[in-house]
């Protein structure tokens, strides 16, 4: 009976805790959703709240009607998602398939080669000379696919044990009695059961792409620059701005350089709609989000 | 004969190298032409006659980089700001598991693993409209609603190095702790629940099965993921010190890391020299403690070691 009493109590305990934690984990993105339908006046007058004086859904009228820079920003966004996202997977299947096969003639020093990546980088400075002065990719639109994010060793090698150890080896030598050649093998064996890690795989790598602002804020600038900004490269342009200003480096007239910058409540709206489809598609992916997390680390 | 086979055996797995062909191309142009790269921290650059016509510096590049001041601000923030992640993301994150694997009720257990890693998802662009939206001097909810309450004069948050160290641990954590979390579940979930049935009839306190039956089988994976960190200790995420702080000079003491160094010397002030020699600094110590790491891992468990 005591036991009981106090294993309850012990319940409540911990969950009461744990809603403070995810109280802490949720309050801010609702904050950034409350700001985005505040009133901009009542917002200046009092600050950011959660409880506002005044709701107002300008930010997204004014969004959907004259948003153009907005709206191609989120185009750009999806577009290169897609593209890098499509890219990624494609080159990773095709590159684990090979290191998965053992009889592959200098599979080890081939997978050493892939390997080493992991450990040892040239850092941004001659990679950023290299892709402008030689791949010419600044303001293209490839700046925001190609860099870093195209292939990632760690996940090739990731699909490489998932191909060996999760596809029976009786399928591939039944596969190689029927006569088939690798490239058989692959399209018709490797990727319809390697579609669980790729899933994964390719989760992970629209999230980076979707996520991603140091590309376009390194090969991206000036005007031309400006029509390729991704919805985070236009949110850290509008931050940057702000902190532009405040420094107190302006030469000319404040008062017109803050009227050319969008409302509090804009900023926030636009913050909003770049979260919006990772809110939209979580409930539905969290498990290949889970996975994914945990393969990386626990390893074998 | 012997010939014969050799070109056989060529043509079988040549489909093979043809699919290798793409991503081996690709880390080849991304990743090895920029490791040849280094060269240029050892070079006066002069664009005109190109890189490698560029006439030699030596180690001239470097002694200019360590004779500054910010050479050593730049190494003590990335150290001290990674051990401080390290230890507050792994206490809070433990915690926080073995919390959630103590709920009772599986409807809340997975709302709360979700929440988790929310944030884990958003971009550090998003974090650091939450966090100006927090600190904002002028309309800020910490200086408007909390600090005001308070009757305590608002901060100028984006004014003071000193509040920064804590401000970006936190802000760490809140987005970064759910990745943890999510491994010591996982891993939780592996220990056998004889266990704590046979510690329950000896009367064991809940305290005492945490600290001898979770904590010591949570061990290994604690060890692994402290050698990850570990291996990526002279690294920082560029955009947690770039843009949290939203690049403010004023805080360059308590927040300028080697990432964020490299990128301002490189892009804001154009100074390849010095930028591309912290840029080597950074690879030749992080490759020194990626194998380092490894070397110990190895030694304590060979099968966790990354190679």
């Amino acid at each position: 009976m005591t036991d009981s009493k106090s294993s309850r109590q012990f319940q409540i305990g911990i969950n009461a805790v744990l809603i403070l934690v995810t109280l802490m984990v949720v309050l801010p993105f609702l904050l950034v959703f409350i700001s985005s339908i505040t009133d901009e006046n009542v917002l200046i007058r009092n600050g950011y709240s959660f409880f506002p004086e005044k709701i107002s859904f300008y930010a997204y009228q004014y969004i959907i009607r004259q948003g153009d820079k907005i709206l191609r920003a989120y185009g750009v966004t999806i577009l290169a998602t897609f593209l890098g996202t499509v890219l990624n997977v494609a080159m990773s299947a095709l590159m684990a398939y090979p290191l998965s096969v053992r009889t592959l003639p200098y599979r080890r020093g081939i997978t050493f080669f892939i390997f080493f990546t992991m450990l040892f980088n040239g850092g941004l400075v001659p990679t950023y000379l290299m892709y402008v002065n030689y791949f010419h990719i600044k303001n293209t639109l490839w700046a925001l696919v190609i860099p870093n994010l195209l292939l990632s060793a760690n996940n090739v090698l990731m699909i490489r044990s998932y191909y060996m150890t999760s596809i029976p080896d009786a399928l591939f030598e039944a596969a190689k009695i029927d006569g088939a050649g690798h490239l058989k093998i692959f399209l018709s064996l490797v990727l319809p059961l390697g579609k669980p890690i790729l899933v994964t795989m390719g989760l992970f790598s629209g999230l980076a792409y979707w996520n991603d602002w140091t590309n376009g804020l390194y090969y991206l600038s000036g005007n031309a620059g400006q029509k390729l900004y991704s919805i985070q490269n236009l949110l850290n342009q509008m931050i940057t701005d702000i902190q532009y200003l405040a420094s107190g480096k302006v030469a000319g007239n404040i008062g017109a350089e803050v009227a050319k910058l969008p409302a509090t409540s804009i900023r926030m709206a636009i913050a909003f709609i770049a979260m919006l489809p990772l809110f939209i598609i979580y409930p539905f992916l969290q498990k290949y989000f889970a996975e994914g997390i945990t393969l990386g680390a626990v390893k074998g | 004969m012997k010939k014969k086979t050799d070109a056989k055996h060529f043509r079988e797995h040549l489909p093979l190298y043809l699919m290798l062909l793409p991503g081996l191309a690709y880390l080849m142009i991304n990743n090895y032409i920029p490791m040849a790269g280094i060269i240029i921290a050892f070079k006066k650059l002069n664009f005109a006659k190109g890189i490698l016509g560029s006439p030699w510096a030596g180690f001239e590049n470097f002694k200019f980089l360590f004779n500054s001041p910010d050479a050593w601000i730049i190494t003590r923030n990335t150290l001290l700001y990674n051990v401080a992640f390290i230890i507050v993301n792994m206490v809070v994150g433990i915690a926080i598991a073995i919390l959630i694997c103590e709920v009772r009720s599986t409807k809340l257990k997975k709302l709360y693993q979700s929440a988790i890693l929310l944030p884990f998802l958003m971009s550090m662009v998003i974090l650091s409209y939450i966090v100006y939206a927090l600190l904002s001097s002028e309309n800020g909810l910490v200086n408007n609603s909390l600090l005001a309450a308070l009757g305590i004069e608002g901060i100028q948050w984006y004014q003071e190095p000193k509040y920064w160290p804590f401000i970006l641990i936190a802000a760490n954590c809140w987005k970064g702790v759910g990745y943890g979390c999510l491994i010591y579940i996982a891993s939780l979930i592996g220990i056998d629940p004889s266990f704590y049935e046979a510690a329950r009839l000896d009367g064991a306190s809940k305290w005492q099965e945490i600290t001898k039956i979770t904590l010591p089988s949570l061990t290994p994976t604690i060890i692994t993921l402290l050698l990850l960190s570990i291996g990526r200790i002279f690294y920082s995420d560029f955009g947690l010190f770039y843009q949290v702080p939203m690049n403010s000079g004023v805080l360059f003491p308590t927040t300028n890391v080697i990432d964020t160094y490299v990128y301002r010397a490189l892009i804001e002030q154009g100074n390849i020299s010095m930028s591309s020699a912290a840029g080597v600094y950074q690879s030749l110590v992080g490759f020194v403690i990626v194998i380092a790491s490894n070397w110990i891992v190895r030694r304590v468990d060979k099968e966790r070691a990354l190679f």
